[in-house]
């Protein structure tokens, strides 16, 4: 697993808190046979947005229900906000939001009874849940369509209704399940916005799982990257990009000449790693664009065809790739 | 970045998270007129077609003054009590995921039910009116008066509450709509092994002996009394011990299945 202790301690100095507001010390989640969630450790800073990064089914929900209180874990421990999520579950209720992955909404409530009802639950005084309710509605910005049956609402309605609903008690610790998930673009930079907007108006910690990795990228201040039930990297986005190398260098080649390529290249000097994905030979570079021809000519050399060689800047997916051997989104090896 | 909010949280204690699902509950019960209205209909329905196809034949085979109007009230009022209850709309909580967002919070576990209850409770009061009104219309009285007739609405409330523990249950357990729906059918045996069409002294057989142990045979002498007889303590007495005890099964089975659904397995 990559771990980046020294930028993680920078991160959270920067932060301006050093207690965290989540910690997992080996939690495992079983169903049946089934691992969902296979030791995962965590500590997240007050006041800090950490992406919990994977792809579907890689146990990122299942992690956020057992630290919601809303799944037991099968073994290990979890505190949030100082308080373990078994034995005292109820503070730690009183302490967080949550907007679960699907928006949790009663469609034949409006808008308005589902905030209020969510204000009562939480014992927040009638004056309380009216200025709560003001200004939330801010952020829910539906106009009138607030009194009206969620079941009229669109699905981005739905999911900032349901992000408001998780603040209506000002919680310390936010949780987002893939909140932009099904998304339209300006619904997506709208929650963006709101998320940084909590994290920065308010010191709210944000722990925020999502299958985009431009989501992680833009929002998170750490990452943890998970597949199959564990996490396999962790660190600032800048951090875990470069530990690829300054620069990914992308060759195309018959799938036939790929491993014959990646030797041919090992005598190329100054890579930092070479992968063979199908056709695609993905090399990490300190300096691309001085990388760029010895890579050209030593395929050449090889006799080997290169059908495109292209140069940009690592991603969160070659993170991926380079822990898991596969990637999360399949064009982004394009 | 400041520095964090106070949360504004705090446990709300049961009474306010009772009164906050059942105020949620009975405004969803009012929307839900579809799920209701068919729910009166039907036993207005059976009170007029059992009376005018059966009314002629049983008073005509049983000793003069038999008065199979009465006979037939509580029968219509039963029907019109059982199986109403939010257990459908608990399912769908379950699958759209409203339940989770309700146990995100503090609220204490058992309102969620209770406050579902005391919904159900209002709507049974409300649908038995019309009910003891096209009785009253069609010519019955009852010999214990207004008071009597008070008595007689508790007692269909209590049974209509009583079943709603086994749709509870089914919700709960499975999750399932359909099983709910098929919830109604858990009333038959009660609703047709009993006295719903003739006096006990004349049920002979196995039948007889069915009756003898169901339920819903004691709630509908207890409610006949009030009608036909004037104040009969030992048959109101066991009416309302035949709810307690169906009542006190159908809710320890849900009551359970909540246990279930919300413990955090």
């Amino acid at each position: 697993m990559l771990n980046f202790e020294k930028t993680h301690r920078k991160t959270a100095d920067s932060l301006g808190s050093m207690t965290p507001a989540i910690t997992a010390q080996n939690l495992v989640r079983s169903f049946g046979d089934n691992v969902a969630v296979n030791g995962v450790n965590l500590s997240i800073n007050k006041g800090e947005i950490y992406g919990f990064l994977g792809p579907n089914g890689a146990g990122k929900s299942t992690t956020v229900r057992m630290l919601t209180t809303l799944l037991n874990p099968t073994s290990g421990t979890a505190s949030v906000a100082g308080f373990d999520v078994v034995n005292d579950t109820e503070n730690v209720r009183l302490r967080i939001g949550v907007a679960l992955q699907d928006a949790a909404l009663d469609l034949k409530q409006t808008g308005r009874e589902i905030l209020d009802m969510q204000g009562r639950l939480y014992g927040l005084t009638a004056a309380n849940r009216q200025q709560r309710i003001e200004h939330l509605l801010e952020l829910v910005n539906i106009g009138s369509a607030i009194d009206d049956l969620v079941s009229t609402y669109s699905g981005g309605m739905k999911r900032r209704l349901d992000l408001a609903a998780s603040l209506v008690h000002q919680p310390e610790v936010l949780f987002l399940d893939e909140p932009t998930t099904g998304l339209d673009p300006v619904s997506r930079a709208a929650v963006w916005a709101e998320v940084r907007k909590l994290n920065e108006d308010m010191g709210m910690t944000i722990f925020l799982t999502t299958q985009y990795l431009e989501e992680a990228d833009e929002l998170a201040h750490r990452v943890g990257i998970i597949a199959k039930g564990r996490i396999v990297a962790e660190g600032t986005p800048t951090d875990l990009k470069r530990s690829i190398g300054a620069d990914v260098i992308i060759a195309k080649v018959s799938e036939s000449d790929a491993v014959r390529a990646a030797t041919a290249l090992q005598s190329v000097s100054g890579l930092d790693h070479v992968e063979v994905k199908g056709e695609s030979i993905v090399i990490g570079v300190t300096n691309g664009g001085a990388a760029l021809s010895p890579i050209a000519v030593a395929l050449s050399t090889a006799g080997i065809t290169v059908n495109e060689l292209t140069m940009r800047t690592p991603t969160l997916d070659d993170v991926f790739l380079e822990t898991t051997g596969t990637r999360m989104q399949q064009e982004d090896a394009q | 970045m400041t520095a964090s909010t106070p949360a504004l949280a705090r446990r709300a204690g049961f009474s306010h998270d009772l009164v906050s699902v059942a105020r949620r509950a009975l405004r969803l019960s009012i929307r839900d007129k579809e799920a209701i209205i068919p729910g009166l209909m039907v036993p207005l329905f059976f009170l007029i077609v059992n009376i005018g196809s059966l009314q002629t034949f049983v008073e005509g085979n049983l000793p003069p003054g038999f008065d199979f109007k009465g006979f037939q009230l509580p029968v219509s009022l039963i029907f019109a009590v059982t199986g109403i209850s939010r257990a459908g709309s608990l399912v769908i909580d379950i699958q759209d995921g409203y339940l989770d967002r309700l146990l995100l919070t503090p609220v204490n576990r058992a309102t969620l039910l209770l406050g579902c209850m005391v919904a159900d409770f209002a709507v049974v009061a409300v649908l038995a009116i019309p009910v003891l009104i096209l009785g009253l219309a069609i010519g019955i009285s009852f010999e214990t008066g207004i008071v009597g007739m008070l008595v007689f609405i508790a007692l269909a409330v209590s049974w209509g509450l009583a079943f709603t523990g086994f749709p509870y249950a089914i919700a709960l357990k499975t999750g399932n709509p359909i099983a709910v729906n098929n919830a109604f059918l858990l009333f038959f045996p009660f609703a047709f092994l009993t006295t719903a069409y003739v006096p006990q002294e004349q049920m002979t057989g196995w039948l007889a002996t069915a009756a003898d142990y169901n339920p819903v045979t004691y709630l509908l002498a207890g409610m006949r009394s009030l009608i036909l007889e004037g104040w009969n303590s030992s048959a109101l007495g066991q009416a309302f011990l035949a709810s307690a005890i169906v009542g006190a099964i159908s809710f320890t089975l849900a009551f359970t299945a909540l246990r279930g659904r919300v413990h955090q397995k």
